[in-house]
């Protein structure tokens, strides 16, 4: 009688403590993990067997895709004060609500002049497919070069880094396009860059 | 589901008291798994979510390339050129453009195409420069056609990783070997 009555207490386990740490962790990486935000430009990146991960401060997205090119900045201060410089070059007046919602915005592709149009939208109108026509980058208006300026001097005198930059280009993107976008940097002296890429799980 | 029934079993002298014993207890099991479930997908995507990223740095533009040519010290027969066509296709040659010592040839990308012709190369410059130990490694000059994608580009840069070709540079493409892409069928206007 004892000997069965042994076995039978052996069987329970208490699960409260296992629980309560496996909640605990799950509310960790709750918190911790960055929601995956829609992306006004899909790209399909190339894979590689590179294992190198993006810096998360102080970085600059130029997302290329289709001919068009996006530019995305990590930090609302960086936002702001790049903003700043670009309304100052193209003398365009932005109020203080205009900034404030332009400092939640991850990446854009408009030209200044329809910045203010984008900055009016809600972020679902904004990432509708072919709203965003993308940053004019040829020689004859530059604004990807004053943009990438724009940010390269505020991330400077806020946060006393050099702005890393980080080419974000569709795998199908034709070369000439990409080679246009690494001149304008090269041009500015902006000689590394980290190409983005995916994960390669397929046998190269 | 992993706790026994035991008010079933046995026990039955004292049935009454097991059982109000049982209710107060809760089966957290499903919960354990339900969270332990939800942790591993957290810790999966997280960890995904972040996107990886190649290194490439690129040699800084001066107004006389010219001059800076000349202090490179740069031979024939330790160079390899690679040319970025289209339909993912390349061609390579070994040696100078106009007087290649081996290719043009056109191969594919992957294991079974350039890497095989880089390691190849690799070990010829370093059997050739044995004797000189700062000149054994190979140079590979990355020549990308207008035809070629960005994702050609990155699949050449990742070759120069696995293949470990520590002198690598992506250099602008001359009308004589955009004419050796065209003889091989893999550049159209």
């Amino acid at each position: 009688m004892a000997k069965v009555k042994m076995s039978k207490q052996s069987t329970k386990i208490d699960m409260t403590a296992m629980c309560d740490v496996a909640f605990l962790l799950l509310s960790f990486f709750v918190m911790t993990s960055t929601a995956k935000v829609p992306e006004p430009l899909p790209v399909d990146t190339p894979a590689s067997t590179v294992q190198t991960k993006l810096p998360d401060a102080d970085l600059a997205t130029i997302t290329i895709g289709k001919e068009k090119v996006f530019f995305g900045m990590i930090g609302q201060d960086i936002r702001r004060d790049a903003l700043g410089k670009i309304a100052e070059k193209y003398s365009v007046q932005f109020t203080e609500e205009e900034i404030k919602r332009f400092s939640l915005i991850d990446g854009f592709g408009v030209p200044v002049g329809n910045l203010k149009k984008l900055i009016s939208l809600t972020g679902e109108e904004r990432n509708k497919e072919g709203l965003q026509p993308g940053i004019p980058y040829d020689s004859i208006d530059n604004q990807l070069n004053e943009w990438v300026l724009a940010a390269r001097y505020a991330t400077k005198e806020l946060h006393g880094e050099e702005l890393k930059i980080a080419i974000k280009a569709d795998g199908k993107e034709e070369y000439p396009t990409v080679k246009k976008v690494i001149d304008i940097l090269q041009k500015q002296k902006v000689n590394k860059f980290f190409l983005v890429t995916g994960l390669r799980t397929d046998d190269f | 589901m992993a706790e026994l029934n035991s008010g079933d079993g046995g026990g039955k002298k004292k049935g009454h008291v097991r059982s109000k014993k049982q209710n107060a207890g809760v089966d957290l099991t499903a919960m354990v798994d339900l969270a332990f479930l939800l942790i591993t997908f957290f810790m999966l995507t997280t960890s995904l979510s972040k996107p990886q990223s190649m290194n490439l740095a690129m040699p800084d533009k001066e107004d006389k390339p010219k001059d800076q040519q000349e202090k490179l010290d740069v031979s024939e027969d330790r160079t390899m050129t690679l040319l970025l066509g289209e339909k993912n296709q390349l061609v390579w040659y070994y040696g100078l453009p106009t007087a290649p010592i081996e290719g043009p040839t056109k191969v594919g990308y992957g294991k079974n195409g350039v890497r095989k012709e880089l390691l190849a190369k690799k070990e010829t410059v370093k059997a050739k420069y044995a004797s000189q130990p700062k000149k054994q490694d190979l140079i590979v000059l990355i020549k990308a056609s207008k035809k070629s994608t960005y994702r050609n580009l990155v699949d050449i840069l990742d070759e120069m990783a696995i293949a470990n070709v520590k002198i690598y540079a992506i250099v602008d493409i001359t009308p004589e070997e955009n004419a050796m892409l065209k003889k091989e069928e893999i550049l159209s206007e």
